[in-house]
C-alpha cells in the first residue's frame, strides 16, 4: 500500500497502477476512494495535455488504464457511485458525419473532469439534440464534426435549438479537424475548441464554476 | 541513371504525352498544347527549386466538390461513371488549374457493393446520398497478430485482413499459403480448397469486381486523356502511405496503435520496418502503371498533437523518410499531405533531398513552413476549407496574395487548397485560381 495511485496513473505506469488498485482492493479499502484517486490521476493527465507535456496517445492510454481500474473496482461497489457532478453536457457528432475518435476523447475528458456527459453518438439528427436538452436540462452542448458537411449540420443543429426556444438555456461549443472561428461564426455556436481540454475549459467556464 | 536523371526523364515523358497504344496524344488545339506544356514546365520548376517558374502554378485538390458543384449527389458520382467524368471535365474547364488529380475520388460504387466493403460507409450504404464516404475505424488487425503480419504480410492480408474488410472475400480464410506449393508430391493438396463453395464464391466476386473496376478505370483513363488533350495535365501517379498510418489507420486503428506504442513498442517498430519496402513498392508500382511521377502520401497520425516529439521521431518519421527516399530513388516525386497542424514537425521533416518532393499543407503556418521545409521542398496550399466554404472572394484573394508574397517568394510554391473538400462556394474557388494567375506572375 501507500503507493501513490494518483501519480502512478498520471505517469501512465499501467502495470504498477493496476497492481496498486489490486492491493488496495485486497486490503478492503473503500472502492469509491480508489476510483476517485484514479479519476484525479487522469485529471493530471489532462493538465499535462494542456501544458503540451502530454499528447493524444497519452490521453487515450490513460483512458484505457482508467477503464481497467473501473472494471476491477465495479464488482466491489456496494452502492451506486454518488459522484458530485459539475454539470450536464450533451455531446454528439452532427448529422451526416460518422467520425467518433475526437468526440470520444472529448466525452472522456469531460467525464473525468467531473461533468455528467450524455454521448449521443455519431450522425446525430438535430431533433435528438433538442430532445436531449429538454430531457436533461443540460447547460452545455458540444457538437463534433470532421467533414466540411458538418459546417451546415452544426448550423442546422444550432438553428433547431433556437427554434425550440432553448438557445438561451444552453451554451454551444463546436470542434473538429476543419473547425475555426469562421465556422463558429457561421454556425452560430458560442465557442469552438481545438482539443478535448479546450472543451473542458469552456464547459467549466460556463457551468462548472 | 541517377535519381536526378530519372526524375528529369519522368518530366520529359510528361511533356510528350502518349495514348495507351503508344502514339502521341493529339491535342485539340495548338493553344491546348501550349497550355499543357507550360503547366508541366511551371510545376516542374516549382518542384525542382532550380529556377523560378513563370508564375505560381495553381492546383485544386477537391474530394467531392466537382460533383456536388455539378448538381450531382455523391451517390450519383459513384454509380454513374460517365456523368462523374463529365462533371469533372466541367469542373476543370471552369476553374482551369495547372494540375489536377483526376476524377477518381468517388470511386466505383458498384465495385464496393460486389465486394461488400465494410471498411467504409458510402452513400446508400450507411451515409446519405449527398454525403461523402467515411471510414469505419476498427481493429481489423488484432493486438496479438503482429507476428502473423511480420512472418508473411501477404498471407496475413489475404487470410485475415481482407475477409474482415470485404464481406465477399470470406473464402480467402480457407486458403493455404502459396509458399507450400513446392514439388510434385503433395502439390495437389494445396489446391483442394479451391473446390470449396465459399472459396469459389469469393473468386466469382473477385472476377465481377475486377470487371467493374476495369469498366470504371476505362472511363477515368478516357477522362484524363481528354483533359490532357484540352491542355490540363493530371500528373498524379498513385498513392502510398507512411508506414505508421498504414498500421494505425486501417489495420490496428487509432486506439490500437496507441496501445501498441506503450504495450508492445518493439513489435510495432518491427512491423513498421517490415512494411516500409512494401509501401515503397506500392508507390513505384502505381507510378509505373500510370506513367505519372507524383505519389500522394496522406499523412494523418504524425500531426502536432497526435504524437509527442519523441514518439514522432521514434515511430513516425524514420520509416516515412525511408519511403520517400525509396520513391525518390525510383524517380518518383513524393507528394505528402500534412493534414491538420504540423508546425512542431517542420524542423524534423525538412531533412529531405532538395527539389524532390511536393507537400500539401493544410493548417500549418505557411511562413514557418517556407522557412524550414520550404528550403528543400515545394509547398502546396493552404487556402482553408472554412474560407473556401464560408468566406468571400475578397477574403480568398487577400489570403492568396499573402501566400504568394511569402510562401511564393522565389518559387517552390503551388497555390491550392489545404484540405480535400466537398463543399465550397464556386466563386471562392474561382477567385483562388484567377487571382493567382494574375498576381502570381514572377517578374
Amino acid at each position: 500500500m501507500a503507493k501513490d495511485l494518483v501519480n502512478t496513473l498520471a505517469d501512465l505506469k499501467e502495470k504498477e497502477a493496476l497492481g496498486i488498485v489490486q492491493e488496495r482492493l485486497s486490503a478492503g479499502e473503500d472502492p469509491l476512494r480508489i476510483l476517485d484517486d484514479a479519476r484525479r490521476g487522469v485529471e493530471i493527465v489532462g493538465k499535462r495535455f494542456s501544458d503540451e507535456e502530454y499528447f493524444i496517445p497519452d490521453l487515450v492510454y490513460s483512458g484505457e488504464i482508467l477503464k481497467q481500474i473501473t472494471d476491477m473496482v465495479k464488482p466491489k461497489l456496494t452502492k451506486a457511485a454518488e459522484v458530485k457532478r459539475l454539470g450536464k453536457v450533451i455531446v454528439g457528432t452532427v448529422a451526416g458525419d460518422i467520425h467518433d475518435i475526437g468526440k470520444d476523447i472529448v466525452v472522456f475528458m469531460l467525464d473525468v473532469n467531473g461533468f455528467e456527459v450524455f454521448d449521443l453518438g455519431i450522425d446525430v439528427p438535430v431533433q435528438k439534440f433538442v430532445d436531449k436538452i429538454k430531457e436533461t436540462g443540460s447547460g452545455v452542448v458540444g457538437l463534433s464534426g470532421f467533414l466540411t458537411l458538418a459546417f451546415q449540420s452544426m448550423k442546422d443543429t444550432v438553428g433547431a435549438i433556437e427554434k425550440a426556444g432553448l438557445r438561451n438555456e444552453v451554451k454551444i461549443m463546436i470542434g473538429g479537424g476543419q473547425i475555426d472561428d469562421q465556422v463558429r461564426s457561421f454556425t452560430g455556436a458560442d465557442a469552438y475548441g481545438k482539443d478535448a481540454m479546450d472543451a473542458v475549459k469552456l464547459a467549466k467556464g460556463w457551468i462548472g464554476g | 541513371m541517377t535519381a536526378d536523371e530519372k526524375q528529369e526523364a519522368q518530366f520529359q515523358k510528361l511533356l510528350s504525352p502518349k495514348l495507351p497504344d503508344g502514339k502521341d496524344l493529339p491535342f485539340q488545339s495548338p493553344e491546348a498544347e501550349a497550355n499543357y506544356k507550360a503547366a508541366i514546365t511551371r510545376i516542374k520548376d516549382a518542384i525542382q527549386l532550380k529556377k523560378t517558374p513563370d508564375r505560381v502554378p495553381v492546383t485544386i485538390l477537391p474530394s467531392m466538390f466537382p460533383f456536388t458543384h455539378a448538381g450531382m449527389t455523391v451517390q450519383e458520382a459513384m454509380y454513374d461513371y460517365d456523368r462523374c467524368a463529365l462533371a469533372f471535365k466541367k469542373f476543370i474547364l471552369e476553374f482551369k488549374p495547372d494540375m489536377h488529380i483526376g476524377a477518381a475520388a468517388p470511386g466505383p460504387g458498384k465495385f464496393f457493393e460486389i465486394l461488400d466493403y465494410k471498411l467504409y460507409s458510402w452513400p446508400g450504404h450507411g451515409v446519405a446520398p449527398e454525403h461523402s464516404y467515411q471510414c469505419n475505424e476498427g481493429e481489423y488487425m488484432k493486438a496479438e497478430e503482429y507476428d502473423l503480419l511480420l512472418m508473411d504480410p501477404s498471407f496475413f492480408f489475404r487470410n485475415f485482413y481482407l475477409p474482415r474488410v470485404f464481406g465477399a472475400l470470406q473464402g480467402f480464410q480457407m486458403l493455404p499459403p502459396l509458399t507450400g506449393i513446392l514439388e510434385m508430391y503433395g502439390v495437389a493438396f494445396n489446391f483442394i480448397p479451391y473446390a470449396l463453395p465459399p472459396v469459389q464464391a469469393t473468386y466469382k466476386a473477385l472476377f465481377e469486381a475486377g470487371a467493374e473496376a476495369l469498366k470504371w478505370a476505362m472511363v477515368m483513363g478516357g477522362s484524363n486523356g481528354e483533359l490532357a488533350s484540352l491542355g490540363f495535365p493530371n500528373i498524379l501517379g498513385g498513392f502510398t502511405k507512411a508506414p505508421f498510418d498504414t498500421i494505425g489507420d486501417t489495420l490496428r486503428g487509432t486506439k490500437g496503435i496507441i496501445m501498441d506504442m506503450y504495450r508492445q513498442p518493439d513489435k510495432l517498430l518491427q512491423a513498421l520496418e517490415a512494411i516500409t519496402p512494401i509501401m515503397i513498392g506500392m508507390g513505384l508500382g502505381a507510378a509505373q502503371q500510370t506513367g505519372n511521377p507524383l505519389i500522394f502520401i496522406p499523412l494523418h497520425k504524425g500531426a502536432d498533437s497526435f504524437l509527442s516529439d519523441a514518439q514522432f521521431k521514434k515511430f513516425y518519421w524514420p520509416t516515412l523518410k525511408q519511403v520517400m527516399l525509396g520513391l525518390i530513388e525510383g524517380g518518383c516525386i513524393p507528394f505528402p499531405a500534412l493534414e491538420g497542424h504540423w508546425g512542431s514537425r517542420l524542423k524534423v521533416i525538412q531533412d529531405i533531398p532538395k527539389g524532390k518532393t511536393v507537400w500539401m499543407v493544410d493548417q500549418t503556418d505557411m511562413v514557418k513552413a517556407k522557412e524550414t521545409l520550404g528550403k528543400n521542398a515545394c509547398l502546396i496550399g493552404n487556402v482553408s476549407s472554412s474560407m473556401l466554404n464560408l468566406g468571400t472572394p475578397d477574403d480568398v484573394k487577400a489570403y492568396c496574395k499573402k501566400l504568394i508574397d511569402t510562401a511564393g517568394k522565389g518559387g517552390g510554391f503551388i497555390m491550392g487548397n489545404g484540405a480535400f473538400f466537398d463543399e465550397a462556394k464556386p466563386e471562392n474557388v474561382k477567385a483562388m485560381s484567377d487571382f493567382t494567375k494574375e498576381y502570381g506572375v514572377y517578374k
